[in-house]
């Protein structure tokens, strides 16, 4: 199956006096599953429309292939684009829908009505072929969007939050849906979403954008367990965030002080390089956050809020020690343990091995 | 809730062009068919009948062609740049067609503009002669119903979904094949019906044809006006008005079969619907023929300088800005100028000289003048408050609630619009005549709200439909009674479309002259009447001036309606 390599090279684009997307670098490999995450305003559906031709960069360049398409128009850059809202064309059939790029690169009909029906099958709606977009479901209108993608093999598709207007089960559905697809076709797929957890689950790498920049690049592990700044911290996940000052530095591992309860500790580097004395915050997951009866660890604090939700229990706690923000644990939902109370005092610790040592660039 | 608009619609509506429907069959000795005899004795009639369709048709397509980018550039400009443009549309749409008639008597005189800036640019020596003909009627009915045009093919253009050009974009199709694969046949049902909307509005009309055109560019409406103010012939007055209705009725029908008239109510026709009825080959052909237009536009796309393709898709292209800002110049230009020659002492001759007030004086010092306005005024602001007091609880009844046959009463409500304004003035006025209310500001209000009640329950129902009918539940769940929620929440959230449908009404009165033109006369008349009278008598300066009054208060109105109508967006 046709698939492309995407180069972004210090793209730029501004509005004005607002800087949409300062200038930005990206390399997207051949059949590759990039998602562009972040909040609201922070430039991915910007970087999104630039690479697709719908909006012109000030600065910077893009290449498909080596090849530079940053000046050619939408409709000779062979990219997809699956819209937020489907775009679905509401005057013609589903078929008709989906047989307009074959049309538009005068593909011989019989050709493509055996490549509709195909596409068709794929996204598993063989029946609708015949009626019109407003007849269908929002989750059927997302796959026939998807169809019309897919069938005339773009070399990279581009989808900008197309699971945004579905209800959480059928979103579920569809990530694996999307995900059998890019397996099967193994098309170069960039993917925008502001949610964090979708991210996690369908790609190969996230680019996690703030404020028009990349905050960092790389495997849904590198940005869960080894954040490079605060903002990844908060943003993939909950965490818990002490400060401390950095003690010494010795290969991977870190001697550490938390500043609050004056207690030293060790962490591990986050890949960044660290200096002694320099003041640091440290991540430590929920789930990570060993919880006791009072007595021992790290901590001590009162139960402020229990919640279960499903499979997971969360303890929002109150640290006894002056200063320390609310903090968070979570463990496996068990049948039958001793209930939580609320007032309860706990001990709470971690692994040296789950503390992550992050720049403080303070939040 | 419905009964007082059905009551004034069958007093004033259904049985007045009964009447005149009658009279054409039923004359003074029983039964006859004489005026029909006479209608279609020698070519005349129908000769006027041509002539109509030909000059209606003519309008109707310069109309929908130039009105077309107009829209299309209004559907996509920025929120500022949107609110300028339809100012200087709205403008025009508001202001009189006798005013804007008159001033192309002005600007097309022997020695109006144009004829000095042809002579003074060496392209003519002497003055042509460019009134009274097939152009200059031309000009004067695009100019009048161009607006009328873009307002109905803009409500359309402004639901379309931006993003669906751009996905055709992504999807391989250059800009030429986007546009009329995609975009153009989602602006059809706009463009259909804005076609209707002046092709029926310009067969009705008089006023340009009367004003600008010679005696070959007489139109249907003018025949019917002389055999009822010069002979009295009642009898064929009404064979023509049957003439003229047929012609209507058998356009709308032809519509109707062709798109569904729901279209035209705002509510959209079913998707499904529309393809089906025009199924088979000929959307096949319309496919091909759009296909092939698409072809062509970006063969000529790709013969332009490469810089001007590869502009950025978001910015509309200077030739549809330069196109749009011409046009719209050439609709407002001539209500303009006429400002200047209001305050000249050269009369209406280009250029203006001096500056005096003394038009402004003659018309003031002239009772006939001043107790016109008045009596304008006065109707007006009678036909708005009537209008809406009968007009409202219909369209509440519409929208709101589930009565049988919604569709055949909306039709009814709208009939005043499709019915020629014509054939119901001179029906009041044979009924007004045996009423004794010929002459009356009853008379004129009665007869004014028949006209501007469906444009009332047409606002009415687009502002309840976008109502939250929830906020109503909140109130009552919240312990208020129907009048305390109708009074604190429904009525306060409705304002500004009640104040937008009662100043529509209210300028429908006030520029409304056909049934004004039989039921008034002297100190009674109404200031379009008043117009009226002078004009046809003599073209004077004193008429700039109130052409000036006349625009500048419309020019106002707009902009308070605009104003109240953006405070009530914001909240």
């Amino acid at each position: 199956m046709v698939s492309s390599s995407l180069r972004i090279h210090e793209l730029c684009k501004r509005y004005g006096d607002f800087v949409a997307l300062a200038p930005t670098s990206l390399d997207v490999a051949k059949g590759e599953f990039l998602t562009l995450l972040g909040p609201s305003g922070s430039g991915k559906t910007t970087m999104l429309s630039l690479i697709a031709g719908l909006a012109h960069p000030d600065e910077g360049r893009i290449l498909i292939d080596d090849t530079d398409v940053t000046h050619s128009p939408a409709y000779a850059r062979d990219i997809g684009v699956v819209f937020q809202n489907y775009a679905l064309f509401p005057h013609m059939t589903i078929e008709d829908n989906i047989a307009f790029p074959l049309k538009m690169r005068k593909v011989a009909d019989a050709e493509a009505r055996r490549r509709t029906a195909e596409a068709l099958e794929t996204v598993h709606l063989p029946h609708v072929a015949k009626r019109y977009p407003r007849e269908l479901s929002g989750g059927q209108q997302q796959r026939i969007a998807l169809a019309r993608c897919i069938v005339y093999r773009p070399a990279i598709i581009l989808m900008d939050e197309p699971l945004g207007a579905l209800d959480k089960k059928l979103r579920d559905q569809m990530q694996l849906e999307i995900k059998r697809i890019h397996r099967e076709l193994g098309t170069t797929i960039v993917y925008v979403t502001h949610d964090q957890e979708e991210a996690m689950t369908m790609s190969d790498r996230i680019c996690l954008m703030n404020a028009g920049a990349i905050e960092q690049l790389g495997t849904p592990q590198d940005l869960y367990f080894r954040p490079r700044s605060v903002f990844v911290a908060d943003f993939l996940g909950e965490s818990n965030l002490l400060s401390a000052i950095v003690r010494r530095v010795d290969g991977e591992g870190l001697d550490i002080v938390l500043t609050e309860q004056a207690a030293a500790s060790r962490a591990v580097g986050n890949g960044s390089r660290f200096a002694a004395g320099e003041p640091i915050k440290v991540m430590v997951r929920p789930q990570n956050l060993v919880v006791a009866e009072a007595g021992g660890g790290q901590l001590s604090g009162r139960i402020t809020d229990v919640m279960i939700s499903g499979s997971l229990t969360r303890l929002y706690i109150a640290p006894e020690t002056v200063g320390l923000p609310q903090l968070v644990a979570a463990h496996p939902t068990r049948s039958g343990s001793a209930p939580y109370e609320i007032g309860q005092r706990l001990s709470l610790g971690w692994h040296a091995a789950d503390a992550v040592a992050i720049h403080d660039g303070g939040i | 809730m419905g009964a007082p608009l059905v009551l004034l619609l069958v007093l004033f509506l259904v049985y007045p062009v009964g009447q005149l429907l009658l009279l054409s069959v039923y004359g003074d000795n029983g039964f006859t068919l004489a005026p029909y005899r006479q209608l279609f004795a020698s070519s005349v009639y129908l000769d006027v009948l041509l002539i109509t369709l030909k000059i209606s048709l003519a309008t109707t397509l310069v109309c929908v062609v130039a009105g077309y980018p107009i829209a299309y550039l209004i559907s996509v400009v920025g929120k500022e740049r949107k609110a300028t443009l339809l100012f200087w549309v709205l403008l025009s749409f508001w202001t009189s067609f006798l005013v804007r008639a008159f001033a192309w008597i002005v600007l097309l005189g022997r020695n109006g503009v144009i004829n000095k800036l042809l002579i003074s640019l060496g392209i003519i020596s002497s003055p042509a002669s460019l009134l009274y003909n097939f152009g200059s009627v031309l000009v004067g009915m695009v100019n009048a119903l161009l607006p009328l045009a873009v307002l109905t093919m803009l409500s359309v253009m402004e639901n379309i979904d931006r993003t669906l050009p751009r996905a055709a974009a992504t999807l391989g199709a250059r800009p030429g094949m986007a546009f009329w694969k995609i975009y153009f046949p989602l602006s059809l049902p706009g463009v259909t019906a804005a076609g209707i909307m002046v092709f029926v509005t310009a067969i009705g009309f008089f006023i340009v044809p009367a004003l600008l055109g010679g005696r070959r560019e007489t139109m249907i409406t003018q025949l019917i006006i002389d055999q009822v103010q010069q002979t009295m012939n009642w009898g064929f007055a009404g064979a023509i008005s049957v003439l003229l209705l047929v012609v209507v009725l058998v356009v709308f029908a032809a519509y109707d079969r062709l798109l569904g008239l729901s279209t035209m109510t705002g509510a959209s026709a079913p998707r499904n619907a529309a393809p089906s009825r025009l199924s088979g080959p000929f959307t096949k052909a319309g496919d091909a023929l759009l296909t092939l237009l698409g072809a062509i536009s970006d063969r000529i796309i790709l013969l332009l300088p490469s810089r001007r393709r590869d502009r950025n898709p978001d910015q509309a292209g200077m030739g549809l800005q330069a196109f749009v800002w011409t046009m719209l110049l050439i609709i407002s230009a001539p209500t303009i100028l006429m400002i200047p020659l209001s305050f000249g002492t050269g009369g209406l001759n280009w250029p203006p000289q001096g500056f005096t007030l003394h038009w402004y004086e003659t018309v003031l010092n002239s009772p006939v003048w001043t107790q016109a306005m008045l009596r304008s005024l006065l109707v007006g602001i009678g036909t708005g408050l009537l209008a809406m007091l009968i007009g409202t609880p219909a369209a509440f009844l519409l929208v709101r609630s589930d009565i049988r046959g919604k569709a055949a009463w909306l039709a009814f409500i709208l009939s005043p619009i499709v019915v020629p304004r014509m054939i119901i003035a001179v029906g009041l006025f044979y009924v007004f005549a045996q009423m004794g209310l010929v002459g009356s500001a009853v008379g004129l209000v009665l007869g004014h709200t028949v006209v501007a009640v469906p444009y009332v329950v047409m606002t009415m129902m687009a502002v309840l439909r976008n109502y939250d009918t929830r906020l109503d539940h909140a109130a009552q769940s919240l312990g208020a009674g129907p009048i305390a929620t109708l009074r604190y929440v429904t009525f306060p959230i409705l304002g500004a479309g009640m104040m937008s449908s009662f100043l529509f009404a209210f300028a429908t009165s006030f520029d409304e002259l056909t049934i004004a033109l039989f039921a008034t006369g002297g100190l009674n008349a109404t200031l379009p009447k008043q117009f009226w009278d002078e004009v046809t008598l003599q073209v004077s300066p004193a008429i700039a001036a109130v052409s000036t009054c006349l625009f500048v208060f419309m020019g106002l109105l707009i902009f308070v309606a605009e104003r109240l109508r953006r405070r009530a967006a914001a909240r």
